[in-house]
């Protein structure tokens, strides 16, 4: 037998985040995503296009009634291009916002069976939610294409940090959230309101320029994903975010980070007792 | 050598909080704050003081009654839960199985869980790689690997997950009563599989109700009560003391004290032993109330050891007999015993339609002691291990 593994098993008490714990879990993160993403899409005719479908027909419909009807300001590049890039980060924030509150939950007979750093259950399903975004980011550059849109060179390092912004601006609330909901179920149908209550108060579909009072601009980059989005759109507009904002967007999803990541670790020992 | 395990006074308190469901709502826990009301909240030690060492290779035996503190045991040892008070020093990997076949997904493919579950339960992907055409073997599923899991039937889910478990190699492995399901024929494969295990010298921790298992399994053993250890040692005489502590509760008569939902149910029932060895006479008189009007039932009775191991069943009736009778009907019947060795012996009591549908089962409620040996003469005693019947035989020619 071996004697070099030796640890305890104490009362929890406030511990930090056990790195080279995740470290030797890490195959459980692709494991995990795997499974919810090969389940998402079984049994489907469509598959992965679904990936696709949503956002387009979110496009279309957001392209009618704003871009058309009421002729919303693109920041120079086609409407189409302009809500379509937006909802591209913006899923990455709602998908993986759902699907990391409910995955406590869904995962509670897991829980209560088996142990492992818990951090692995919404890390892998917000990673679920980066799987969907590059199924519908392959149409995006067929779009691009399609619209003949310039893009400058910046492309190579803002989609990367955009798309990792992204993934931390959700994995705060997401970690925070999934642990609330493990002990108050409320929280189960707080998420899709607040969802769809921050779709709209996020430039997804409108720039932010277009907001009359400058208070407002402030209030609506508190929204974690606002940076994210900016960033991912800037090689094409040409525009640069507001400094100011986009920093209130920065310093808003590391809040929520920390925040997240410590309230998780603080429950999750108790998590199998509450689920 | 230092043990692999030292467990150090572990306890464990539960609080139980009344007039609050399983969860609070947001809303309980405001109002709770602002009307300053009590909460009326009750404390309870699922485990108290709990220290004992498991030394490698060793493989020790969780004993006690349901409720008794040992599942709560396990999940603090496979650090699904912390112990409220005391310190734990593991020397080595820990796999535990409290339940085979955790996180099967139903729409993923027998292939596909085999690697989910096989890294829940600790084993990296190249160790799965290496190990999956033996575990396919083991459990006779290859045929139907790349089908969705929600097609296959219980039994074969059951050995698919007992297979992918049955390949890990931990220092310390923890089961918890899963060779309660299953049927025979794969109780006895585990079973096969588990004493491998232990004879390749790593260290299992066993909870059970089946006593023979743990007889056959375990060196020692630790018997827990409210929470307590009230025994530790060798494996026989810590069974031998639940046994005779089990004992205690030997009632002949039961009445039912609360009214069911079920339309016919049983109102008492009392056993009595007559006549002699070798033929026993079980009496078990039942009152019966059923409320449904057209509905045929008829009744069974199990007879299990204190081992916990059904011997036999009996079913005095076979025709649906059960009338009408709201008031209460006192129904009689005679079980002409099998040559059971002297032992105590639980009756549990049944009725039911047909085979597959029950209406009310009252398990373990009365029981017998049979005291003398079946066969006349012997007075050297007997051992479960050779069987639990002793037919009557003779020497014919010789």
């Amino acid at each position: 037998m071996s004697n070099e593994i030796e640890y305890s098993i104490e009362p929890s008490g406030n511990k930090v985040l056990n790195w080279s714990e995740i470290w030797r879990f890490k195959e459980l993160f692709y494991f995990f995503t795997w499974r919810d993403i090969k389940v998402k899409y079984k049994q489907t005719v469509l598959g992965f296009l679904w990936a696709i479908l949503q956002p387009l027909l979110m496009m279309a419909i957001f392209t009618l009634f704003f871009g058309r009807t009421l002729n919303v300001p693109s920041q120079n590049i086609p409407y189409p291009l302009f809500v379509y890039s937006g909802l591209l980060v913006w899923n990455i924030f709602s998908s993986g916002l759902i699907n990391a509150s409910n995955s406590m939950i869904n995962n509670a007979s897991i829980i209560k069976k088996i142990y492992f750093p818990r951090i692995v259950i919404p890390v892998s399903s917000v990673f679920g939610a980066l799987f969907d975004f590059l199924m519908a980011f392959l149409l995006f550059i067929i779009l691009m294409i399609f619209y003949d849109q310039p893009v400058s060179w910046k492309v190579l390092w803002c989609w990367p940090l955009s798309v990792v912004i992204g993934f931390m601006a959700t994995l705060g609330p997401g970690s925070l959230l999934a642990a609330l909901n493990v002990k108050y179920r409320d929280f189960r149908y707080i998420v899709p309101f607040l969802i769809q209550a921050l779709l709209f108060l996020t430039p997804v579909i409108y720039p932010v320029d277009m907001l009359p009072h400058n208070a407002l601009k402030y209030v609506i980059a508190l929204s974690p994903v606002y940076a994210a989005i900016e960033l991912f759109r800037m090689p094409l507009t040409g525009l640069f975010p507001e400094t100011t904002l986009f920093f209130i967007s920065l310093a808003s999803g590391l809040v929520f980070l920390v925040a997240g990541l410590v309230y998780f670790r603080k429950t999750e020992d108790f998590f199998a007792d509450l689920a | 050598m230092k043990p692999i395990l030292e467990v150090k006074a572990i306890s464990k308190k539960f609080r139980i909080q009344h007039l609050t469901g399983s969860y609070l709502s947001l809303r309980e826990r405001i109002s709770q704050g602002l009307t300053f009301e009590k909460k009326v909240t009750e404390e309870f030690w699922a485990l108290d003081n709990i220290t004992f060492d498991v030394n490698p290779g060793e493989s020790l035996a969780i004993i006690g009654r349901n409720g008794a503190g040992k599942s709560t045991l396990l999940k603090i040892l496979s650090k699904i839960t912390p112990p409220t008070q005391g310190r734990i020093i593991c020397r080595g990997r820990v796999a535990s199985l409290l339940e085979v076949g955790t996180g099967f997904h139903p729409e993923l493919t027998g292939r596909e869980n085999i690697f989910f579950n096989g890294s829940l339960l600790g084993m990296k992907r190249k160790e799965i790689d290496v190990k999956f055409d033996e575990i396919v073997e083991f459990s006779g599923t290859r045929k139907f690997l790349d089908m969705p899991l929600k097609h296959y039937s219980s039994g074969m889910q059951l050995r698919l997950a007992f297979s992918v478990a049955a390949f890990l190699e931990p220092e310390i492995l923890i089961i918890d009563e899963v060779l309660a399901v299953g049927d025979a024929e794969f109780q006895k494969k585990c079973l096969g599989k588990m004493e491998e295990v232990s004879s390749s010298g790593r260290t299992i921790l066993f909870v059970s109700h089946n006593l023979a298992a743990v007889e056959n399994l375990c060196t020692r053993a630790i018997l827990l009560d409210q929470g307590k250890i009230i025994a530790s040692g060798l494996v026989e005489e810590v069974v031998r003391k639940y046994q005779s502590s089990h004992a205690l509760t030997n009632a002949t008569f039961w009445e039912r004290k609360t009214k069911p939902k079920e339309s016919i149910y049983f109102k008492s029932v009392e056993v009595k032993l007559s006549s002699v060895q070798p033929v026993h006479i079980l009496k078990v008189v039942c009152k019966l109330i059923s409320q449904a009007q057209h509905k045929s039932a008829f009744l069974a009775f199990d007879v299990s050891n204190s081992m916990g191991i059904t011997i036999f069943q009996a079913i005095p009736e076979v025709l649906p007999f059960i009338e009408y009778s709201p008031d209460g009907k006192e129904v009689i019947s005679e079980i002409q015993l099998p040559p059971l060795i002297p032992d105590q012996y639980k009756v549990s009591a049944w009725i039911g339609s047909h085979n597959t549908e029950t209406i009310c089962w009252d398990k373990e409620i009365v029981q017998f002691e049979i005291t003398n040996s079946p066969t006349p003469g012997r007075n050297f005693p007997h051992s479960h291990h050779n069987g639990f019947l002793v037919p009557p035989s003779r020497i014919v020619h010789g």
